[in-house]
């Protein structure tokens, strides 16, 4: 039985998704304000982390890093609202990518799951 | 909290500080210029414990292996016993041989080093008057012409260096070279692919060298040169380049100002350079792009030009950072 990490391709997949998938959220206007002044590199790796994290990768996150990298941004005003958007932008990227219908389900599930991480809750 | 030590004395490095930071509060005399990890002004040698990745970002893995590392990028995570290094390990001698006036306020330095050095047409050096005063300036020549290394250099209002370079520097004088550092260059394999190269002011002095590498190994797709500045003044090496892409085919030379007053200049673009580059270029899928020279425009274009459609992974960017 193979893992929806491999079914979805591995390593190649995450490299094809992470461009996508951050120029979605850099051209969204519902959260692009938080990624005014990141360092794109930097942000291009972390984007690669989170990715294979939620495909069920290997990776090395933990829900403290979740909580440390997000808290300046709770403190700016980060809700469930743009969680949402996040998800939504995620779910676009895979669809884009021909991932099957049941395998992005079950990745929003493993996004929504760092969800109170993310937001310090 | 960490522990540092230098010389005799033991200081404590508060967390997310430098060692830079720490060292000079303290009152030692660090040689450093950007303090944004670029110019390894600040390269130190840790000699117990170990020193975190990202402050050895850019130095060679045989400096990495002498435990060599950037003052101003290293915030320890551990305790640290560090050491100045003697500059004579890291700086070539040269000796100029060459100033030729490019523009009203820009200077080509040619210089011959002392001893072998090897680079890639766009990297960078910093180049030292003396043991204290360092600037990093982009290399415009190419390795092949040997020893004899090309700076366009621009006379910065109040600029410590660039004064000296201008007002006293002649030829027979030397100075001395660190480096080379920077992923700006072009890499074979991919002959057919575009490139699109913007650079403002002295930003063009890597991109010169760049395209006369492509060029040099055959480089089959267009390559595209955006070079901008305020008024026609600023531009310079317009008649060589208006030349080089009348003799190739693929070379394509867009000089940009933002006002072009009574220009003679033909084929000049008025306008603001992001926006000229990305109405000649609007789909960079695809495309290398190598974005020289004011530190904010290359921020900002590398953010436009990957929106567009461009990979992350082809976006080489050398942001010109202004010595403090």
């Amino acid at each position: 039985m193979t893992t929806l990490y491999e079914r979805i391709g591995g390593e190649a997949a995450v490299d094809a998704a992470v461009d996508i998938f951050y120029r979605k959220v850099l051209s969204d206007d519902r959260v692009n304000g938080f990624f005014d002044d990141v360092d794109m590199d930097g942000q291009i790796v972390k984007q690669k982390g989170f990715l294979t994290m939620i495909f069920g990768g290997p990776n090395n996150y933990t829900g403290k890093d979740m909580r440390e990298g997000h808290k300046h941004l709770v403190a700016n005003g980060l809700n469930d609202s743009h969680v949402d958007a996040i998800v939504e932008l995620l779910g676009e990227t895979l669809k884009e990518l021909g991932v099957a219908d049941a395998d992005i389900a079950e990745i929003a599930g493993i996004a929504n799951g760092a969800r109170d991480d993310v937001l310090n809750r | 909290m960490t522990q540092l030590k230098f010389k005799d004395d033991v200081f404590t490095v508060s967390a997310g500080d430098t060692v830079l930071d720490t060292l000079l509060e303290q009152g030692h005399v660090i040689p450093n210029n950007c303090r944004a990890g670029a110019c390894q002004s600040c390269v130190m040698q840790v000699t117990k414990g170990n020193v975190p990745e990202n402050s050895q970002k850019g130095l060679k893995d045989s400096q990495k292996a002498k435990g060599f590392f950037l003052a101003c990028s290293c915030s320890p995570e551990e305790d640290i016993h560090v050491q100045l290094i003697d500059t004579e390990q890291l700086r070539i001698p040269a000796s100029v041989t060459k100033i030729n006036k490019l523009s009203t306020d820009v200077v080509e330095l040619t210089i011959k080093m002392m001893d072998e050095f090897e680079y890639y047409a766009g990297q960078y050096v910093t180049l030292w008057k003396d043991d204290y005063l360092g600037r990093s300036y982009s290399i415009a020549s190419l390795p092949e012409k040997g020893k004899e290394l090309c700076f366009h250099i621009r006379h910065v209002q109040g600029g410590q260096f660039s004064g000296w370079v201008h007002n006293e520097l002649t030829v027979g004088d030397t100075l001395s070279v660190q480096g080379p550092a920077g992923d700006c260059f072009y890499t074979a394999g991919n002959p057919e692919q575009n490139l699109l190269l913007i650079g403002t002011g002295t930003g063009l002095a890597p991109l010169y060298g760049i395209i006369h590498d492509a060029l040099k190994q055959d480089h089959r797709g267009e390559i595209h040169l955006f070079h901008g500045a305020l008024n026609p003044g600023g531009l310079y090496l317009t008649a060589e380049l208006t030349r080089l892409a009348q003799q190739c085919s693929n070379f394509i030379y867009h000089p940009c100002v933002m006002s072009a007053e009574q220009s003679t200049l033909k084929n000049i673009t008025e306008g603001d350079i992001s926006e000229i580059a990305l109405e000649t270029v609007p789909k960079p899928k695809g495309w290398k792009s190598f974005l020289c020279g004011d530190e904010n425009l290359v921020k900002a274009l590398k953010k436009k030009i990957f929106l567009a459609g461009s990979n992350m992974s082809d976006i080489y960017a050398d942001p010109f950072i202004q010595s403090k």
